[in-house]
């Protein structure tokens, strides 16, 4: 391990952009492959793996707003709202046209994609704030729209019940078969991201959040990049949308309210803004928190509180938890758990001597 | 009743509660005008001030005023406080920092009054007659009148402060350009906080009227929404644009609700602002007052 990164000497920009920086990042992703494929599912237990699986899901979400605001500079305060186009598209091409399970995931995202890409079209103009505050305005209204609209809804509950996955004739019911069906999306999530991220578009991207008017300048087409960035940052959140729906076997908007929006945010600011690995962190964290949380308080809580109060304690100290950190993370880490993990790796490269 | 009468009881309606979300969006206003930072906390800062009245009122039995200015004087300091703690780290970093860090502080003032007072909703009386003043055809709820008068003598004072008190001018300056303010000998730091101070007071101030209308609970947070519609259709920098911003909102929310809400099953009070804001957004983005942001390399 020590020494890794000895007598490697890139010579080309190839070199230095590749997937595998160093030979050794393939036996790394090799064991963490085995790790996931093979260790972690014979080890743990259904209740285990299906928060592994709500992990799973939060990282599609969290790596697509990430494109989108932590790459491209771009805020939306609307993924939720995505996310249930997304889920709606899925549960209503399931159960009214029979569409099986594959046809509709990627259909979710693509809806998806075309509404977020319109949602964006004031980025043209606005951004910042303005922005912020024109994508809150288009969550609103996707899900007035959804409520209102009992064609899209389904009726008085608004929401839709799904049936089963099923892939290869085989129905996806038990959290073992989902948890490997997941693992595979996530994993095409994560090379698509890297793969954009490193690429053309990814470099565009880029100089589009630090300095639009420069990117335009040196001949970035902003209009198709910006919606660009939009589409495939709702791409993700409408396949995300449809994960859940076939998760919970229900797809149904309270889901995808303007609360689900900031935990997304949330998990690219603590994970870290433009990273791939940091979305993967923020979402394992921001999925995590208020379970651990629960746990803590369900076990300490009833010596100091009320039983009856257990639950008000919780929800609210989820909240102040969440919120609490979100400004801790902004205020002393502004690069998030991404950065703490580079720390933390940067001072093991030349362990055990200063440098 | 005869149908000019519905429509002159809505535009009424309108115009007063417009007037009342003016003073909300004037909290908001007030700390983009002077730092540039904006406030997504700003409905939970009017909850949370309502809730310290509220329980300073029903919890610990104080009387009115002294209810009323523990939490102007809490709430001053808390502004104070929040810019020292929170918003200071924020100055130089891309805008998703500041609105991160208010939605984060919004997440945790909306956890920390249910968990210490309880989560039910709480009465927040003032000595106002509640049977509505009849004019004619019009029915007046008396505390809509007292919010629309409280907005309307608090925007006269923040216009006075801002266009001739020596701190207001130091504000907008510092607004204008931080550096070149603080060439001239400013204290860019000490308006900062006062800006935050005076939100903390006027939230207070909102929270009293619309805890007073609402009851006091964490969905009187949600207040707080309207003011986006509000200062993006009146201008973020601009007084007068609160004003004209809440009196629109105010007015079309609640007409369109009176005419179309029978037709597609209500809702449109929370949706109509937010479709005009989006058309304001294409058309003008720096609304009716504002100042229009030129950008260079």
């Amino acid at each position: 391990m020590i020494h890794r990164e000895c007598g490697i000497l890139k010579t080309s920009y190839e070199a230095d952009m590749a997937l595998y920086p160093l030979p050794i990042a393939r036996w790394t992703v090799g064991v963490i492959a085995a790790l996931m494929f093979l260790a972690l599912p014979l080890a743990v237990g259904e209740y285990y793996l299906s928060l592994v699986n709500l992990i799973s899901i939060a990282v599609v979400g969290a790596i697509g707003l990430n494109i989108l605001t932590g790459v491209a500079g771009q805020i939306s305060v609307g993924h939720g709202a995505f996310m249930s186009v997304g889920a709606y598209t899925a549960a209503n091409l399931a159960v009214r046209l029979h569409a099986p399970f594959w046809v509709a995931l990627p259909l979710g995202g693509l809806v998806a994609a075309a509404v977020g890409a319109v949602i964006g079209i004031p980025s043209l103009r606005i951004k910042g704030l303005y922005l912020a505050i024109a994508t809150l305005a288009g969550q609103f209204i996707i899900e007035w729209t959804i409520n209102h609209v009992t064609w899209i809804s389904g009726g008085v509950q608004a929401s839709i019940e799904v049936p089963r996955p099923r892939l290869f004739g085989v129905a996806i019911a038990s959290q073992r078969a989902m948890y490997f069906f997941l693992l595979v999306v996530v994993v095409v999530a994560i090379v698509a991201a890297l793969n954009l991220m490193r690429g053309r578009v990814g470099r565009a991207f880029v100089a589009i959040r630090d300095q639009d008017i420069a990117a335009e300048i040196i001949g970035i087409d902003i209009f198709r990049y910006k919606l660009l960035a939009f589409a495939i940052s709702s791409f993700y959140a409408g396949v995300t949308g449809v994960l859940y729906t076939y998760y919970l076997g229900v797809a149904n908007y309270e889901q995808f309210q303007i609360g689900t929006s900031i935990d997304y945010l949330a998990m690219i600011i603590i994970g870290g803004l433009g990273s791939v690995l940091g979305a993967i962190f923020g979402a394992v964290f921001v999925t995590l928190m208020p379970i651990v949380l629960r746990y803590a308080t369900e076990t300490v809580g009833h010596l100091m509180f009320a039983p009856s109060d257990v639950a008000n304690v919780t929800t609210n100290l989820r909240l102040i938890f969440f919120g609490g950190l979100i400004i801790l993370f902004l205020v002393v880490e502004p690069e998030g758990l991404e950065r703490l993990w580079r720390n933390v790796r940067n001072y093991f490269r030349v362990w055990p001597f200063a440098y | 009743m005869l149908d000019w009468q519905f429509g002159a009881l809505l535009l009424s309606n309108g115009v007063l509660i417009g007037l009342m979300y003016s003073l909300i969006a004037l909290g908001f206003v007030l700390v983009y005008k002077a730092t540039d930072a904006f406030n997504f906390a700003q409905g939970e800062f009017v909850m949370f001030s309502g809730l310290l009245v509220a329980v300073g009122l029903g919890r610990y039995g104080a009387p009115l005023w002294l209810a009323v200015g523990a939490a102007l004087l809490l709430m001053a300091a808390f502004g104070f406080g929040l810019e020292r703690v929170v918003l200071r780290p924020m100055i130089g970093r891309p805008v998703i920092g500041v609105i991160m860090a208010t939605i984060g502080l919004a997440a945790v003032l909306r956890g920390f009054g249910p968990l210490v007072w309880g989560a039910a909703t709480k009465a927040l009386p003032l000595p106002i007659p509640d049977a509505p003043i009849v004019l004619g055809p019009l029915l007046i709820p008396p505390i809509q009148v007292v919010g629309a008068a409280t907005s309307l003598v608090f925007l006269a004072a923040f216009g006075w402060f801002f266009l001739r008190s020596r701190a207001g001018i130091a504000m907008r300056a510092v607004a204008d350009s931080q550096q070149v303010a603080m060439a001239m000998g400013i204290d860019v730091e000490r308006y900062f906080a006062i800006a935050w101070a005076m939100t903390g007071v006027v939230s207070a101030l909102g929270g009293v009227v619309w805890g007073n209308l609402l009851g006091v609970d964490v969905q009187l947070s949600l207040v707080g929404l309207k003011v986006f519609p509000v200062v993006i259709l009146g201008g973020m920098d601009s007084v007068p644009g609160a004003v004209v911003g809440g009196l629109i909102v105010g007015v079309v929310e609640n007409v369109a609700a009176g005419y179309l809400d029978p037709y597609v099953g209500g809702g449109t009070k929370d949706f109509a602002p937010y479709l005009l804001m989006i058309a304001a957004l294409m058309i003008r983005p720096y609304g009716i007052f504002g100042k229009e942001i030129i950008e260079r390399v």
